[in-house]
């Protein structure tokens, strides 16, 4: 088992509803957030290119996360999601500092929080609550070990890219382009 | 032309627009363990060779400064946590891979090692105190420990030389192990930080000492430090100029950006270039006093560390 998204950029409007879904179903606090939408615009006016991307921890399979954690409160849980025990965090923001996406922040009660692709959903047999209510399905999740998965298919025949891949963390979050 | 923004407006604290997880006490932390760890790897090693009726200072009276400035480290290392209930938790584990981790249990170590060093010359250096406080002839335990401690310094000197090269050495790799921040992550960090930890230890040990021939040894000691460390400086620059994109960008700020005057100025400059030449005029044999290119030196040493926490937490891969 190793869970992964695919999200298809040509797909995506940039509604932020995975933002709102997100808060909503993790109770992140006012001002946080655990995935968040870029707009990249390319080129010089009036060849243009925007782009538009929903992104969140990437649940690298080499986490630098993992690596620098001090007390092992961040983890690699089942089907290789990154996770951290919040009364085994000790706030130091190693994670913070060592993560390549800033995609972890330290929770108002101190410990640090990130997304966990929503694994108390999972354990259900529901899809993470961002992409369950995108309005434009351009979000895909499943098994990455799966051969016929929809994600494993899409990343088959779709031209796909990561997040600053030079950055050696395997990530496993993919953008379809 | 490239240009991002976040359209879902994200402005968490402390992560946008820039970094700012460690503060002032990381950096403050990171210079008082450098020169605690070289104080002691001087004291035990001088210890080891003999020499502690030659050089008091290093051995001796130089070692009051540790466990003060360990112990403010400290304070000032929880003080930076946000979860500061739960520090009890790197004690439950040891990773190997966690740099950080390492320096926890190294501090559990040196810490405990460094106040039996100093009390172990407590009735030595402090008679006055020890004539007023009596310590030692109203409880009889105390005296017994410190003449156990007293029979078995050498092995707390071979253990404290190790150790507070580990201690040297980890002030640079907890920066260094963190690839997200390209202008910490190059190797030569570690050794880096460890050459500037003895070199302010050595400059501290010039302040405490009274003969002319231990200020002279450590003046000579303290010179060869700052030209090894100019040289690992350089060679860190040249790293980041022949590094990736990412890396360039980091190099910026120091040369030619934000930190350039902070950096080249206050650390090359006035930490390292000026103390340097004073200490080499006054071994030709010119008078200068001592207590200037150590400053100098000290102070050097805490701009240094202050420069790399703040720059470094500026530079990332994405946004």
């Amino acid at each position: 088992m190793r869970y992964a998204m695919v999200i298809d950029t040509l797909k995506c409007v940039g509604c932020s509803d995975c933002v709102v879904a997100c808060q909503t179903e993790n109770d992140v606090p006012i001002g946080f957030c655990r995935d968040w939408i870029t707009e990249t615009v390319n080129g010089s006016y009036p060849n243009l290119d925007l782009e538009l991307k929903s992104e969140r921890c990437n649940h690298c399979d080499n986490a630098p996360c993992v690596r620098c954690c001090p007390t092992g409160a961040s983890h690699i849980g089942d089907g290789g999601i990154v996770l951290v025990t919040a009364n085994e965090c000790i706030g130091c923001g190693a994670c913070i500092e060592s993560c390549p996406y800033d995609a972890r922040y330290q929770h108002p009660d101190g410990y640090v929080d990130k997304c966990t692709f929503c694994h108390h959903r999972l354990e259900k047999g529901q899809l993470p609550a961002c992409v369950s209510v995108c309005p434009t399905k351009c979000m895909y999740f499943g098994d990455l070990d799966n051969p016929n998965s929809e994600v494993s298919q899409l990343l088959k025949n779709r031209k796909h890219k990561t997040l600053a891949p030079e950055a050696g963390t395997n990530p496993h979050v993919f953008y379809l382009i | 032309m490239q240009e991002e923004l976040f359209t879902s407006g994200r402005n968490i604290p402390h992560i946008d627009p820039y970094l700012q997880i460690w503060h002032w006490p990381i950096s403050l932390y990171l210079f008082l363990g450098g020169i605690a760890a070289g104080i002691l790897f001087f004291a035990a090693l001088f210890y080891v060779l003999g020499k502690e009726k030659e050089y008091p200072a290093a051995v001796k009276f130089a070692s009051i400064i540790p466990p003060i400035a360990l112990s403010i480290g400290l304070l000032a290392l929880v003080y930076d946590l946000t979860h500061k209930l739960y520090t009890w938790r790197l004690y439950t584990t040891f990773r190997i891979e966690s740099p950080m981790s390492w320096g926890a249990w190294v501090l559990l170590i040196v810490t405990p090692l460094s106040f039996l060093w100093l009390f172990s010359y407590y009735a030595e250096i402090y008679p006055k105190t020890e004539e007023k406080l009596q310590l030692l002839k109203k409880f009889k335990f105390l005296a017994t420990f410190e003449q156990f401690l007293k029979t078995n310094r050498l092995y707390i000197a071979y253990a404290l030389i190790p150790l507070t090269l580990v201690l040297g050495v980890y002030t640079g790799i907890l920066l260094s192990a963190f690839n997200a921040r390209p202008l910490w992550n190059n190797a030569i960090l570690g050794p880096l930080f460890l050459t500037s930890g003895l070199s302010t230890g050595a400059a501290a040990i010039i302040l405490m000492a009274k003969t002319k021939k231990e200020k002279h040894l450590f003046g000579k000691i303290d010179l060869a430090l700052i030209i090894v460390e100019l040289a690992l400086i350089v060679h860190m620059i040249m790293g980041y100029y022949a590094g990736s994109q990412v890396q360039l960008e980091a190099m910026q700020l120091l040369v030619g950006g934000d930190f350039t005057l902070m950096f080249f100025g206050f650390v090359v400059i006035l930490g390292l270039i000026i103390p340097a030449t004073l200490e080499l005029i006054e071994l030709i044999g010119y008078k200068v006093p001592v207590i200037v290119p150590a400053m100098l030196v000290i102070l050097g040493g805490l701009i240094f560390r202050f420069v790399m926490v703040e720059a470094g937490q500026l530079t990332r891969f994405l946004y």
